[in-house]
């Protein structure tokens, strides 16, 4: 329709011309070229930059690439499937621990995602009216989501010190609610600290996109159904929720991929080694390349990786969307 | 902020008559619902950053002992100090290069590629988008090792230096921006109507001017929230920027974990740093997250 509806690319060649025939197919050739020149510069920086090292990851994962073959990693001997059986030999050491890495990720995921959209969502609605104040609260909310990554998670860590820091002040020496001060960046609290940590990172974002969602949302709906004595819980449930489906479809998928693939908060909280009770996969994956140097198991994780959230994602994108379908019929 | 309030509220004003007003006012155990909810969540939100200032003004004595909630005496020498314990200046401009460098470049590629887009149909339309998008999804750790190794092979090859450089921090990290970019501009972009491009394209221009004259300047909200959402995502990225800078090009993301891993942390000075490092992009974002608001409104929320 686009094509069809538009006249003779750059104007200069006025229907009708003498000699139109040939000028209108030069016109036709720059017309299909065009879009594909005006796409060319983001393709090529994809491809250089995502698609290619994608591609040269999988190969990897096939080779046996170990400090000795990084200069020349094209000689690394090829390993076949190894790196692979080794990643998910759930009876050695690296399979259990991959394992073990991986259910840390997915509890840490459902529970970080869904507090972040639950929150995001509530304040999203509440200030969905306008009261005194909405503006500054606005800001203040977005604050988290603004403030860079490693300056926030690093006054994160401040607090969570265990002799100094803010958290067991509050809950040890005020409180009294431990026996003494816990430690909090190692040892099993530490999957709490990052919950935390994440949620308090995380929510604005579902606010922010919750909110814009909302505005969408036509005032006559609420109107009529005020007018018919529908409550505000009747309302939310009929009106709001249902209109913020597909918003919400796109934001928990969003939410979902960089959770599973978070890695600069538990770095930057935790430094390179994660306490095992928050070994995030992404973390897991650096250190058994980067720590270890052996880059082929690491990479063969990281496929893994990719397979798991490429099905995730198929999946969840079929089952929702039918849903949706559904729901509109 | 007055504007930001002004704007908000998505009702059209006629279409609110002050008697449908009466029975929607909300009652009044919502408003102290909602004051509870909101409170809490402004103390959730704020503690972070009242550690940081708090601490970021207190003698080093006070955030080596037992934490106080108030400083025992308020000093600026960490403020002063930050600048000399780690090169943090030298950091400063590497992550200001590297963040706008990306930031400009991403904005203008995706530019490009939305009106692409938007305006054509074209074979491999689909194809492009859901490349492109899919590519959010892929382990920043998938391919961290094979481009460290593409940019060391095409150093070896051409001399360009990639590894190592800022340019090859900057090339980085707009990829990381754009996907999310173009998809928000093709929708902003959807939402001009083709007429005024027509319109424009009949007057004589060509169709990149249509774009810059008709297209651009009508889509002046997306532009800038895409704009703001690449310069964050270039300032705050860790990973990459861990394993591909050198001491000279080092970024603030990895420079200020120079006062965290010595064994003493000074962390005063961590806090007051980070306050330094923040300021900038906070202060930004918070001046333009009208136009953030009003692009994901028009563009990516439909």
């Amino acid at each position: 329709m686009t094509v069809t509806a538009q006249p003779a690319v750059g104007g200069e060649a006025p229907p009708g011309a003498p000699g139109s025939v040939p000028r209108r197919r030069t016109g036709r050739v720059r017309r299909n070229v065009l879009p594909y020149l005006l796409l060319l510069p983001a393709l090529l920086l994809e491809l250089l930059v995502h698609l290619v090292p994608m591609v040269i990851g999988i190969v990897m994962s096939f080779k046996e690439l170990t400090q000795f073959y990084i200069r020349d990693w094209g000689a690394a001997p090829w390993a076949a499937f190894d790196n692979y059986s080794l990643s998910v030999d759930l009876d050695a050491p690296v399979g259990e621990a991959l394992l073990h890495s991986f259910f840390v990720t997915c509890a840490f995921t459902v529970l970080s995602v869904g507090l972040c959209w639950l929150i995001g969502t509530t304040a999203a609605v509440y200030m969905q009216e306008n009261f005194r104040g909405r503006g500054f609260l606005r800001a203040v909310f977005l604050v988290p989501y603004a403030l860079p990554v490693y300056a926030a998670v690093i006054t994160w860590a401040f607090m969570f010190q265990r002799d100094n820091g803010l958290v067991n002040h509050v809950l040890h020496d005020q409180l009294g609610l431990t026996d003494g001060p816990s430690f909090w960046l190692i040892g099993d609290n530490s999957f709490v600290a990052l919950l935390v940590v994440s949620v308090w990172k995380g929510w604005p974002f579902a606010f922010l996109i919750v909110m814009a969602g909302l505005q969408n949302i036509p005032r006559e709906l609420y109107e009529a159904a005020s007018i018919d004595g529908a409550g505000l819980f009747q309302q939310l449930r009929r009106i709001t929720l249902p209109s913020l489906r597909p918003v919400n479809q796109v934001l928990v998928l969003v939410l979902f991929l960089w959770t599973f693939n978070d890695f600069n908060t538990p770095y930057v909280l935790f430094g390179q080694a994660a306490p095992e009770a928050a070994d995030l996969i992404s973390i897991h994956i650096y250190q058994s390349s980067f720590v270890t140097w052996n880059f082929g198991t690491g990479s063969a994780m990281s496929v893994l990786l990719l397979l798991f959230l490429l099905v995730v994602t198929g999946v969840y994108l079929v089952l929702t969307s039918r849903g949706r379908r559904t729901a509109d019929a | 902020m007055p504007r930001t309030t002004t704007r908000i509220p998505a009702a059209p004003p006629a279409g609110r008559p002050a008697a449908a007003r009466s029975p929607m006012a909300p009652p009044r155990s919502f408003v102290w619902s909602r004051r509870i909810f909101l409170t809490l969540l402004t103390g959730f939100v704020l503690l972070p950053v009242y550690v940081m200032l708090s601490s970021s003004l207190k003698p080093l004595q006070d955030v080596s002992g037992e934490f106080r909630w108030l400083p025992s005496g308020l000093t600026v020498r960490p403020y002063i100090d930050i600048w000399s314990t780690v090169p943090l200046a030298r950091y400063f401009v590497n992550s200001l290069i590297v963040a706008g460098a990306a930031t400009v470049l991403s904005v203008v590629i995706a530019i490009f590629a939305a009106y692409g887009v938007s305006r054509y149909r074209f074979r491999g339309k689909r194809l492009f988008t859901v490349t492109v998008l899919s590519t959010q999804m892929f382990p920043g750790i998938l391919f961290l090792l094979p481009l460290f190794l593409i940019y060391v092979n095409i150093g070896n090859a051409t001399g360009i230096a990639l590894f190592g450089s800022r340019a090859g921090l900057i090339l980085t990290y707009l990829t990381f921006s754009l996907p999310f970019s173009i998809w928000m501009l093709i929708g902003y972009f959807e939402s001009v109507p083709r007429d005024l491009d027509e319109a424009a394209t009949v007057d004589g221009c060509g169709p990149l001017g249509a774009l810059f004259r008709v297209v651009v300047p009508a889509a002046v909200p997306g532009i800038v929230a895409v704009a703001v959402y690449a310069f964050m995502t270039a300032w705050g990225e860790v990973l990459f920027a861990s394993v591909m800078t050198n001491d000279t090009t080092r970024t603030l993301a990895v420079g200020l974990k120079g006062y965290a891993t010595q064994n003493d942390v000074y962390w005063n000075q961590v806090m007051a740093a980070s306050l330094v490092v923040s300021v900038p992009v906070v202060a930004g974002f918070l001046l333009l997250q009208r136009y953030l608001v009003a692009g994901l409104t028009a563009g990516a929320v439909k």
